[in-house]
């Protein structure tokens, strides 16, 4: 049936203004990377200013520490994204196939960490952290991103698991894979969708992450990029230009390890291997 | 090849559950037994606790002689035909097969000539190269099987494998699999609820009810002398009728007072019984000869082709009489009935329901 003229122009309006919503942020910022100088608000509507140049994205190169907070940042996120996925796979696997005494209990706890605002969590977590004498350290902000990331993680690929029949481990088992053999070599290639998914949010919490880095690590050598970042925008003199184009080239990681893993996202791996 | 015994096992599940009783078989090298009962029986208990997917709770079972409850599934040397087919879905047909040979670390020219001599025999030859996903369920099944052939285990274990098939289908795979016995002459514990595959394959059949063992015999004496009323009542199809009663000198008098004089009545208690017979058991009376048991009116005619199948019902319970096709019965139809003097069942009345004669 074709929907009546006025409901779709409406529907269209509507989406319309929520993208444009969406998308004017990221285009200003766009704008003022490649302002000259350091405007901030300007009168000039167009995106892309007439006079535009990219000084500012040279200097983060050349004269800022941008290449070191982007190699700590990458350090941190990928050891963050490596532990999640390692302990996520195992621990989901456990919560979705072996019955063990607090297996539900267990399952409750990890679930109720995530009812709490991450703030919160951030006092118990750093004063853990100086505990282990881990303030400024890489291994710091490890632990705390790993902890804050891995109880979704968990939950997700315990669901992810779910989905993939029992009996394909039981033919494996039978075929001769010890439960270990089972899982490594027929469950965990058909959970690589939620291992993709696992890994693409351990890496983005501990990409973006801003509040926790600032209390854990002091020497700006070891600042990660949000850290970073955020030194450009000072109480007297902010560096917009700077901290615009920083911000994108901050994206731009993730928006590559999207693309490339989308193909992963599809589900219905496992379509074809029993009937329902 | 091997022999398959099953000691008084036992199957009680974390919950409390107990799915299986005191389950003894004895299975020979090369026979093909029937697991078959209704759902929840615990007919895939039992066949899992033989795959050693499921622990067990009492008893032993021993493969060849050698007591294999604590063995892992991997070292009992069976395959298993599951049900929903558990293909790997990342792996072609041809790995699919070669999978549990190249867990055992067989040589590769060996796993080539298995996998492609089982393609040979299951005519799938041409779909190796594929991925379950792009065949059909009657092609997965195929592949399943070629899974469990190449493996050339002691033991095959096969779980309701045809009941995702549609009708024509089955009758195939049904025919297929009591050829590829005959040719590997190999041992197989079959679970089914279907009682035509329970009959058309097993050399014997175990029925089941409620984790118990009800009887174990060939399908014929299963048909023929069923043990017990359970056992009458689910095999068969349309399904046996039963008449409750007494006998008396002799005679089985029905609660509403029909006699049927029994042949031999010797042994034979006197007391409350239970007469069965078999819509094809009962014989039309055309006056004189004998007295008829039953005079009815038929109800419900189902004229199949080459035979007719009439219900009637006797003391509100609805029968089955199998009738010849050439007699074009009507509804409304009276028949005088006897019974075949073979095809005469007695149960005990009470709970057990245990044969009489
Ligand atoms: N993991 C389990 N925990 C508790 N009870 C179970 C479990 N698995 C099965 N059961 C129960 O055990 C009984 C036997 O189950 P089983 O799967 O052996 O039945 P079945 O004879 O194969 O039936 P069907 O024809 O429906 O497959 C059922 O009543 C079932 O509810
Ligand atoms: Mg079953």
């Amino acid at each position: 049936m074709k929907e009546p003229r006025l409901i779709s122009l409406a529907r269209h309006a509507v989406l319309i203004v929520f993208s444009a919503i969406a998308v004017y942020p990221a285009l200003n910022v766009l704008s003022i990377s490649l302002r000259p100088g350091n405007r901030l608000r300007s009168t000039d509507l167009a995106i892309i200013p007439a006079d535009w140049t990219l000084a500012s994205y040279v200097e983060l190169f050349t004269e800022q520490p941008f290449l070191t907070w982007l190699g700590n940042s990458l350090l941190v996120s990928g050891l963050v994204t490596l532990t999640g996925v390692a302990l996520a796979s195992i621990a989901g696997y456990a919560f979705s196939r072996y019955s063990f005494t607090g297996r539900r209990a267990m399952m409750l706890a990890i679930l109720t960490t995530q009812m709490f605002p991450a703030t919160m969590l951030l006092l118990p977590l750093y004063i853990l952290i100086a505990r282990l004498g881990l303030v400024n350290t890489y291994l710091g902000l490890l632990v705390f991103y790993t902890s804050t990331a891995l109880p979704f993680c968990v939950w997700q690929m315990k669901g992810f698991y779910d989905t993939i029949p029992a009996s394909l481990e039981e033919a494996a088992r039978i075929d001769g894979c010890s439960r270990a053999a089972a899982f490594w070599r027929v469950i965990l290639p058909l959970a690589a969708p939620g291992l993709v998914i696992t890994a693409l949010f351990s890496f983005m919490t501990a990409w973006s992450e801003y509040i926790v880095a600032a209390q854990v690590m002091q020497d700006e050598a070891m600042f990660t990029l949000p850290l970073g970042i955020k030194g450009f925008q000072a109480s007297l003199s902010s560096q917009w230009g700077l901290y615009a184009a920083a911000s994108l080239l901050v994206s731009v990681p993730v928006v590559i390890l999207f693309l490339s893993l989308s193909r992963y996202l599809v589900s219905g791996l496992t379509l074809g291997s029993v009937k329902e | 090849m091997a022999t398959v015994e099953l000691r008084r096992i036992e199957k009680k599940y974390p919950n409390g559950y107990q799915a299986v009783r005191e389950v003894s078989i004895e299975i020979a090298d090369g026979e093909f037994l029937v697991l078959v009962g209704p759902s929840g029986c615990g007919k895939s208990t039992t066949l899992r606790m033989v795959a050693g997917l499921e622990a067990i709770s009492g008893g032993e079972i021993a493969i060849d002689g050698r007591v294999v409850n604590d063995l892992e599934p991997g070292d009992r040397d069976i395959a298993m035909v599951f049900q929903n087919y558990a293909l790997y879905p990342h792996m072609t047909v041809a790995d699919n097969m070669a999978f549990g040979l190249k867990m055992r670390k067989v040589p590769r020219a060996e796993i080539e000539r298995r996998v492609e001599e089982a393609a040979e025999i299951l005519a799938i030859g041409p779909l190796l190269t594929r991925r379950p996903r792009e065949l059909s369920g009657g092609q997965r099944q195929r592949v399943a099987l070629g899974r469990a052939i190449v493996r050339e285990p002691k033991v095959f274990l096969f779980d309701e494998p045809l009941s995702n098939l549609d009708a024509k289908l089955r009758v195939q795979t049904r025919a297929e699999i009591a050829r590829l016995h005959r040719r590997l002459a190999s041992t197989v514990i079959y679970v089914t609820h279907d009682q035509v595959e329970a009959m058309t394959l097993g050399d014997r059949i175990a029925v089941m009810n409620q984790g118990v063992v009800q009887q174990i015999a060939p399908p014929l004496e299963i048909y023929r002398r069923p043990a017990n009323r359970f056992v009458a009542a689910f095999v068969g199809s349309p399904a046996m009728n039963f008449f409750p009663g007494q006998i008396a000198d002799g005679v089985f008098e029905t609660a509403c007072g029909r006699k049927l004089p029994l042949r031999e009545p010797a042994g034979l208690p006197d007391g409350p019984a239970v007469l069965g017979v078999r819509p094809e058991d009962f014989r039309v009376v055309t006056g004189g000869e004998e007295a008829a048991f039953l005079e009815v009116a038929l109800d419900v005619v189902e004229h199949m082709g080459p035979e007719t199948m009439a219900h009637f019902r006797v003391d509100g319970q609805d029968h089955v009489v199998r009738l010849d096709a050439a007699a074009a019965a009507q509804p409304g139809d009276a028949v005088s009935l006897g019974v075949q003097p073979e095809g005469l069942h007695l149960f005990a009345a009470d709970d057990t329901g245990q044969r009489l004669n």
